[in-house]
């Protein structure tokens, strides 16, 4: 692309002056420089300090391996759960007219809302030992704080948004009509949902599972005060970083980060693939008509 | 197959769509529900298929009461305004998804499935594009697969919600004979709705007219022109002018046209008169009865001739005569001349 066209306005004729375009993306260019590229590369440069075999030593610690393990492990556990989540609330919330229907729809979005670390405090509060549900489950010996239930539990609570809210715009702007003409022709519930609504919501459930799949994976403060923190036992990734970080192991540290800014990399990878499958076929149009004439 | 509606109400929240509505469709027939939006039509059309529930009344389709069944088990024949065509699946697929859907014991086997959906392609004439997706089609084509569709689970009646609503002029005649034809053909009861008077004058054996939830008129599309039944059957289908004047000594009067009408009892009423443009006559001289107006604007139409004029009192008249009376008539824009209704249907109006 030369050089003249990095501000080639989208819409010609309804445009701002040239030093305003600029300016714009100017700003918008150093943040990202400053708080995204510099920060990254940062953590790679940190983590490859030792060399390589450090790098790999750090990473194949039985206590980071553990950490990976359990980070993957109640991924694979909150995700799936959040997903069936997510296609019940959207279905429940696009399909159906009900009493609280507001309500559950504002609800969703709580977890953007309420700190991480609050939300961990509760569970706490309700599963601890002087919680509400404390004594009767240690009486049936079951450890949900501090264990990973608990880890579980606060990283379902963090993460269920992403798949809901995907689905529900989705779906709210599809429509009811195609599985309505299913229904007419015979189809049962399941038959509706798994040969209609299902492949047209494809591409919006795995956006959202991999944005759930991310958060979960990251997720700090609300497991930070469930889980004990126990190293090796209950410290997820971005536990142990921290663990790391604080006994002066950065390089160690920036080790198991650079795992986690990887994860984040390919998320965003994944995203842009997604998106392009999402996206309308008039746009797609657009674009075509764009690369053609540039 | 018939289908019959008796006593059916909806309303949504404060809004009532429908208002004790009673109709018997028998088999065969083809029936428009015309009316304009928000008078009714479609809820009625949803709840024949049971896509709604009527809060009271009955159902029955070839006299079976429907009524607790869904739409499921109603084997009715639908057709949407937008198409809904199953977009993720090519044209084939959306045809046969209603034979693959069905319970193993029921399902006819893929030579028969692919017999069938070649047979529907072959009668809307789109065979040459069963492995396209609908995306890929123009909208008479979509919806020529959506009927496909609804006719391949051999559907007891067929229900179309504004089939032609999303289409252009040309495609939306072709499509209108076409379906004329099908329905001649294969002689399916079909309901269709639309707010188009022309589209349901056309296409149907008779026309119910709806407004704000209650039947206004029922009858054949003649009877619906030249009997309206109601000022608004009158006003709402076909070009219609409107005299106002009162009724009185058993005569309704129009300024110098004067009609004999059945007056009340007591003192004078408001009266309104309808007629439609060809029901205008225009000469020049005052050959009594008539009302003097001021030619506006000449248009040509075929073999007729659209004339716009303006009454004394500024309101527009609306006339057509033969292309050979506007010829002897020989007026042009400005000229006065003297306009007088053939035929004038007097409705009387409530005291407001």
């Amino acid at each position: 692309m030369a050089g003249h066209r990095v501000s080639r306005p989208i819409r010609p004729g309804l445009t701002e002056p040239y030093a305003v375009r600029v300016g714009l993306i100017v700003v918008a260019l150093a943040f990202l420089v400053v708080f995204l590229f510099v920060p990254f590369v940062f953590i790679f440069v940190e983590a490859l300090r030792n060399g390589w075999s450090a790098y790999v030593g750090a990473i194949e610690s039985p206590e980071s391996l553990a950490a990976i393990w359990l980070t993957v492990l109640v991924a694979a556990l909150s995700v799936p759960a959040n997903a069936l989540f997510g296609i019940a609330a959207a279905w429940a919330i696009t399909r159906f007219d009900f009493r609280g229907k507001r309500l559950l729809t504002t609800l969703i979005d709580l977890p953007f809302a309420v700190s991480p670390v609050v939300a961990g405090l509760i569970f706490v509060q309700l599963f601890g030992r002087q919680g509400w549900f404390g004594a009767w489950l240690s009486n049936h010996d079951i450890r949900v704080i501090f264990a990973l239930p608990g880890i579980v539990l606060a990283t379902i609570f963090v993460s269920f948004p992403f798949v809901a809210r995907e689905l529900i715009a989705v779906m709210e702007a599809s429509g009811r009509e195609e599985e309505e003409a299913a229904g007419l022709l015979g189809a049962n519930g399941w038959q509706m949902f798994r040969r209609v609504t299902l492949p047209n919501v494809k591409w919006a459930l795995i956006s959202g599972v991999i944005l759930c799949t991310a958060r979960a994976m990251g997720e700090f403060g609300a497991v930070s005060v469930v889980s004990g923190r126990i190293r090796g036992e209950t410290a997820t990734m971005p536990i142990h970083v921290e663990i790391l970080y604080n006994e002066y192991a950065f390089q160690a540290s920036f080790a198991v980060a650079s795992l986690l800014a990887l994860v984040a990399v390919f998320t965003l990878v994944m995203q842009t693939v997604v998106a392009r499958r999402t996206r309308p076929v008039v746009a797609d149009e657009a674009l075509a008509a764009e690369l053609i004439e540039s | 197959m018939s289908i019959e509606v008796r006593n059916a109400t909806r309303a949504f929240g404060s809004f009532q769509a429908l208002r004790g509505i009673n109709l018997m469709i028998p088999t065969g027939q083809f029936l428009a529900l015309l009316g304009p939006s928000g008078s009714g039509k479609t809820t009625l059309l949803r709840i024949i298929a049971g896509l709604d529930r009527a809060d009271e009344g009955n159902v029955f389709i070839n006299g079976q009461d429907a009524t607790a069944q869904g739409a499921r088990g109603r084997n009715v024949g639908f057709v949407f305004q937008h198409y809904a065509l199953f977009r993720h699946m090519s044209v084939f697929e959306n045809v046969a998804f209603g034979l693959r859907v069905r319970p193993r014991d029921r399902r006819p086997s893929e030579a028969q499935i692919r017999a069938r959906v070649d047979e529907l392609l072959t009668l809307i004439q789109l065979d040459f594009l069963a492995h396209r997706l609908p995306s890929e089609l123009s909208g008479g084509q979509r919806q020529r697969v959506a009927l496909a569709r609804a006719l391949a689970v051999q559907p007891s009646v067929l229900l179309l919600d504004e089939p032609f609503g999303a289409l252009d002029a040309k495609v939306r005649q072709e499509l209108r004979s076409w379906l004329r034809r099908l329905h001649d053909e294969i002689g399916l009861t079909s309901v269709f709705v639309t707010h188009d008077q022309e589209e349901a004058l056309e296409l149907a054996d008779r026309v119910i007219i709806f407004n704000q939830g209650v039947i206004e008129q029922d009858g054949t599309p003649e009877e619906v022109v030249e009997h309206p039944a109601t000022p608004f059957v009158a006003n709402f289908v076909g070009r219609v002018n409107v005299f106002h004047g009162r009724l009185e000594f058993g005569k309704a009067w129009f300024g110098p046209v004067v009609v004999d009408h059945p007056t009340p009892l007591k003192g004078a009423i408001r009266a309104e008169g309808y007629a439609r443009p060809h029901e205008l006559d225009i000469t020049r001289e005052d050959v009594g009865g008539g009302l003097w107006a001021t030619v506006r604007h000449a248009s040509p139409a075929g073999a007729l001739v659209k004339v716009d004029l303006t009454d004394p009192d500024g309101r527009l008249l609306h006339v057509e005569i033969t292309r050979e009376q506007f010829e002897a008539l020989a007026v042009s824009a400005g000229e006065r001349v003297y306009v007088r209704p053939t035929r004038l249907r007097v409705f009387a109006r409530e005291r407001s």
